[in-house]
């Protein structure tokens, strides 16, 4: 098996390790705290995909550069409407 | 027609970046049109967390985490099938296409079949036992049905690509290692579909009380 492969392979056994963490998670109680903690996991899942199957760690840096920004608007986009959501009151 | 308009690059390694780049301001808008379905998603769970938690409940997690690792090695697959092109396995590159599009094709499956059970249990936007009239409930549930349908859209538009590529790699018609380019852009378009799917997940499924 050459280095290449190898990463691919380690990086998908690291995959499936954390799935069966965020899925563990859901019988802890950990209230407000479980999105929080399962969102974390998946963004590191997602860099995980991203680094490695999507070969971003070499990719040039125009790429990265559309990641970066694509990333921060999507910040935006999320993180404004949710504290605009919070900030509004109790819901039902 | 000189050959110079026809090849703007100045050399194969700028026109492989370019593809890349193009790929990836594809990739950045598909984001942005997901983005905007997570967005809805965040302001209703922010808004009303019960209805969020009441919908997770009936979901299915187990078939929900069973797709999550269908997907997942389907990338591992469409990351080695790469590999492969790269360094001219036309049979491995072929088999490794053909693997992932049936794993996307299994995830479309498994996701009918939940659907399934989700109907027998009333879990629909027009109602039935699982909303009992509660309409933040019914807007989680819409929200339910039109990420994940947008999502398998996605997926079905990656199965497609998947298994045109390995027909066309297999019959010789993308030669590899020469073209291994197109097999990278299909793989970043089913890979992004993944990490699409990793944020999905959490948000719905794993709402519960």
């Amino acid at each position: 098996m050459n280095g290449r492969v190898r990463r691919c392979v380690v990086a998908w056994l690291a995959l499936m390790g954390l799935l069966a963490l965020t899925v563990s998670l859901t019988f802890v109680p950990l209230g407000p705290w479980r999105l929080a903690a399962s969102l974390a996991i998946a963004a590191v899942k997602a860099t995980l995909v991203a680094w490695t199957f999507m070969e971003l760690g070499g990719a040039p840096r125009t790429v990265r550069l559309v990641v970066a920004l694509t990333g921060g608007l999507l910040l935006v986009l999320i993180g404004f409407s949710s504290l605009d959501a919070a900030v509004r009151g109790a819901g039902a | 027609m000189s050959a110079a308009a026809a090849e703007p690059f100045r050399d194969a390694r700028r026109r492989r970046q370019a593809d890349e780049f193009g790929m990836f301001v594809f990739l950045a808008s598909e984001v942005m049109l997901f983005g905007g379905l997570f967005a809805a998603l965040s302001y209703d769970r922010v808004r009303h967390p019960g209805a969020a938690a009441r919908v997770a409940e009936h979901l299915s997690l187990w078939l929900g985490t069973a797709n999550t690792a269908v997907l997942l090695t389907s990338s591992l697959v469409v990351a080695l099938a790469t590999l492969a092109a790269r360094d001219g396995h036309r049979r491995w590159t072929t088999a490794g296409l053909v693997a992932a599009a049936a794993l996307g094709l299994a995830f479309i499956v498994i996701k009918g079949f939940e659907y399934r059970v989700d109907d027998a249990q009333g879990l629909t936007p027009r109602g039935g036992p699982a909303l009992a009239g509660h309409p933040p409930t019914s807007l989680f549930i819409a929200l339910y049905y039109i990420s994940t349908i947008a999502h398998a859209v996605h997926v079905t538009v990656g199965v497609t690509l998947l298994a045109g590529t390995a027909t066309a790699v297999g019959r010789g018609r993308i030669g590899v290692p020469a073209r291994a380019m197109t097999i990278h852009l299909v793989g970043l378009y089913w890979h992004l579909v993944d990490i699409i799917w990793l944020f999905l997940f959490p948000m719905l499924y794993l709402a519960r009380p």
